[in-house]
């Protein structure tokens, strides 16, 4: 296991070397948090988080199980407020606006913040059908319009040639693997400029686990990803920022290399060697 | 090595006695199983004996009459087939409405498992209390008279209870994570009732309302609260016609059989016909029930 996380910081730090020389552009804020807390009831689980999420750029939040990824993940779009006892403080801006106004409405936020589950999530309905769901919803009545977002997104997921043949099958009749993916295409049917990805390749062989990876990176090019994972080898490999929360805290939010090869807070350096969490 | 505290030699020992008790449960339950089987066999080929031979076009098309081989029960026929007109959609609508509210909108919380608890107490209510309602209610206060209309709302108010128990269980069963990937791609609320949760939910809904139905179709004791006659010459044609229904028909007939022998073997007769209808209605909302099964 540490020769190969050796091995993909090492990737890292060359590929940075090369960076280096050019001039660093600062990518354009989405989404700007100032001082959020948030509670269960009376769980405190998100202590005054400040942390900027920026365009074309791959945002990872690590940390120990029970420390708010998912929770802060799911404010990111609003979700949290499915649990009724949620109760919220500070700010989100997207785009400018606070998200946590009450006058913000959750359909628009979300229409443009899509999410992708631990857990894969597909309808029981047929795979076409879960593609054209969230256009449908928006609205779009159109076969021919609706046929070719299926396929574009389909293609988008690099599932294409997987599925195509197999349009009006039942969603739950594909591996676990195809069926996340299925549900990443199917986030990219409404497109959206952000995507919220909770451990998306946790349940996942490594093969599929790979696909999505390069998925990931290629969806990079036009949305802001925020990806939430267990895995340090991912964080590494695949993304620009990370953030690593303990107990509902930033400990520290950098540039993925420096937190994964000289990290300023000494907890950030023990969970990533593995040494606690 | 940890100390080991299963003994192999005792623990062999035991073992033929465990499985001897765990095959006397089972044959235990099975002759529970059997008894209620039995039981209905018996019912079935008594009633099956008694009424068969008298079941033919005439009796089926012929008004009723006091004449025991001229009577007919198309009239009661009828007046069941427009009970269900009215019970159908009224249980259906205001039931489904209600678990949707109670189960997806209302806020969480002692008024809310206050009315639930409730409804789920109004199940148990005797029938004949229902029937003390409509009268009051339909018959009286709002003086429908004692048409189908009236009769059709009592037995709605009825099997309420059961459709709105069965349909908020059938919408609690529905995985929540479906729910959230529709809300995470902007869908309201509505929408995602409308287009996932239901769907999702309709198998269960559609069983509570077949037994709701079932216990409709059958019910006596509310609809001679309503007043509703024993003889009756014109078939009903619309709800707010005066009826009777078969099983009234079927009480009515029981309790003469003391004055003209064959009533008996007339009940028994249209209680065949109750029984092939109940089960005609219970097999098209179980084809509907299966169209719609998914996984999930
Ligand atoms: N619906 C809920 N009701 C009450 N408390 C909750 C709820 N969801 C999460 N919590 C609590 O909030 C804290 C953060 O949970 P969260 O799910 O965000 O953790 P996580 O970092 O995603 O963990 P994991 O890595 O295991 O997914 C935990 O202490 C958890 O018990
Ligand atoms: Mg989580």
């Amino acid at each position: 296991m540490s020769t190969v996380m050796t091995k993909a910081i090492n990737l890292k730090l060359v590929r940075n070397d090369n960076e280096r020389s050019e001039p660093e552009v600062q990518k354009e804020v989405v989404y700007d948090t100032k001082g959020l807390n948030l509670w269960y009831g009376e769980t405190h689980a998100l202590k005054n988080i400040n942390m900027d999420i920026r365009e074309k750029e791959v945002t990872a939040i690590i940390g120990p199980s029970g420390c708010g990824k998912s929770t802060y993940l799911k404010t990111l779009n609003r979700m949290v407020e499915l649990v009724p006892i949620v109760k919220t403080s500070g700010q989100i801006t997207y785009k400018g606006k606070n998200i946590l106004d009450k006058s913000f409405r959750v359909e628009d936020l979300r229409t443009q913040v899509g999410m992708v589950f631990q857990k894969a999530n597909p309808f029981p309905k047929s795979i076409y059908e879960n593609i054209a769901y969230g256009p449908k919803i928006h609205g779009i009545k159109n076969k021919k319009i609706l046929d070719e977002i299926v396929e574009n997104s389909l293609r988008g997921a690099f599932i294409w040639d997987e599925l195509k043949d197999r349009l009006n099958d039942n969603a739950y009749g594909l591996s676990g693997g195809q069926q996340q993916r299925l549900c990443i295409a199917r986030c990219l049917a409404v497109e959206p400029n952000v995507i919220l990805m909770d451990e998306p390749t946790s349940a996942l062989d490594p093969k599929s686990t790979l696909r999505i990876e390069e998925l990931v990176q290629e969806l990079k090019k036009d949305y802001a990803i925020v990806i939430v994972t267990h895995n340090m080898q991912q964080a590494a490999r695949i993304s620009d920022k990370t953030a690593f929360f303990l107990n509902g805290e930033i400990i520290e939010y950098d540039k993925t290399d420096h937190i994964f090869n000289n990290p300023a807070d000494e907890r950030t350096g023990d969970y990533i060697s593995g040494r606690f969490g | 090595m940890a100390t080991r505290y299963m003994d192999a030699e005792l623990v062999g020992k035991r073992m033929s006695s465990r499985v001897r008790k765990n095959t006397g449960w089972k044959g235990l339950f099975f002759a529970s199983t059997l008894f209620g089987l039995v039981v209905l066999a018996v019912l079935l080929v008594r009633i099956f004996t008694q009424g068969i031979e008298y079941i033919n076009i005439d009796f089926l098309m012929n008004h009723l009459s006091t004449d025991a081989s001229r009577a007919g029960i198309m009239g009661a026929i009828l007046g069941t087939a427009w009970l269900m007109v009215v019970v159908i959609p009224v249980t259906m609508v205001i039931g489904v409405g209600t678990a949707i509210y109670l189960e997806l909108y209302a806020k969480k919380g002692k008024l809310q498992s206050f009315i639930a608890t409730n409804i789920s107490n109004l199940a148990g209510v005797p029938s004949i209390v229902y029937g003390l309602l409509g009268l009051t209610l339909f018959v009286r206060t709002l003086e429908f008279g004692n048409v189908i209309l009236a009769g059709g709302l009592t037995l709605s108010l009825l099997v309420l209870p059961i459709v709105i128990v069965a349909a908020q269980e059938a919408l609690r069963a529905v995985p929540g994570n479906l729910s959230e990937a529709s809300y995470g791609m902007g869908a309201t609320k509505w929408q995602t009732v409308r287009r996932i949760i239901l769907p999702a939910a309709l198998p269960g809904i559609l069983t509570g309302a077949i037994l709701a139905l079932s216990r409709a179709i059958g019910e006596t004791a509310p609809l001679t609260v309503l007043g509703i006659p024993a003889l009756l010459i014109p078939f009903p044609e619309g709800i707010f016609d005066t009826f009777t229904a078969l099983p009234m028909q079927i009480y009515y007939w029981t309790i003469d059989a003391s004055l003209v022998a064959e009533y008996a073997n007339l009940a028994a007769a249209t209680i065949i016909v109750l029984l092939v209808l109940l089960f005609l209605l219970n097999s098209i909302a179980i084809l509907i029930r299966n169209k719609f099964q998914q996984r999930y």
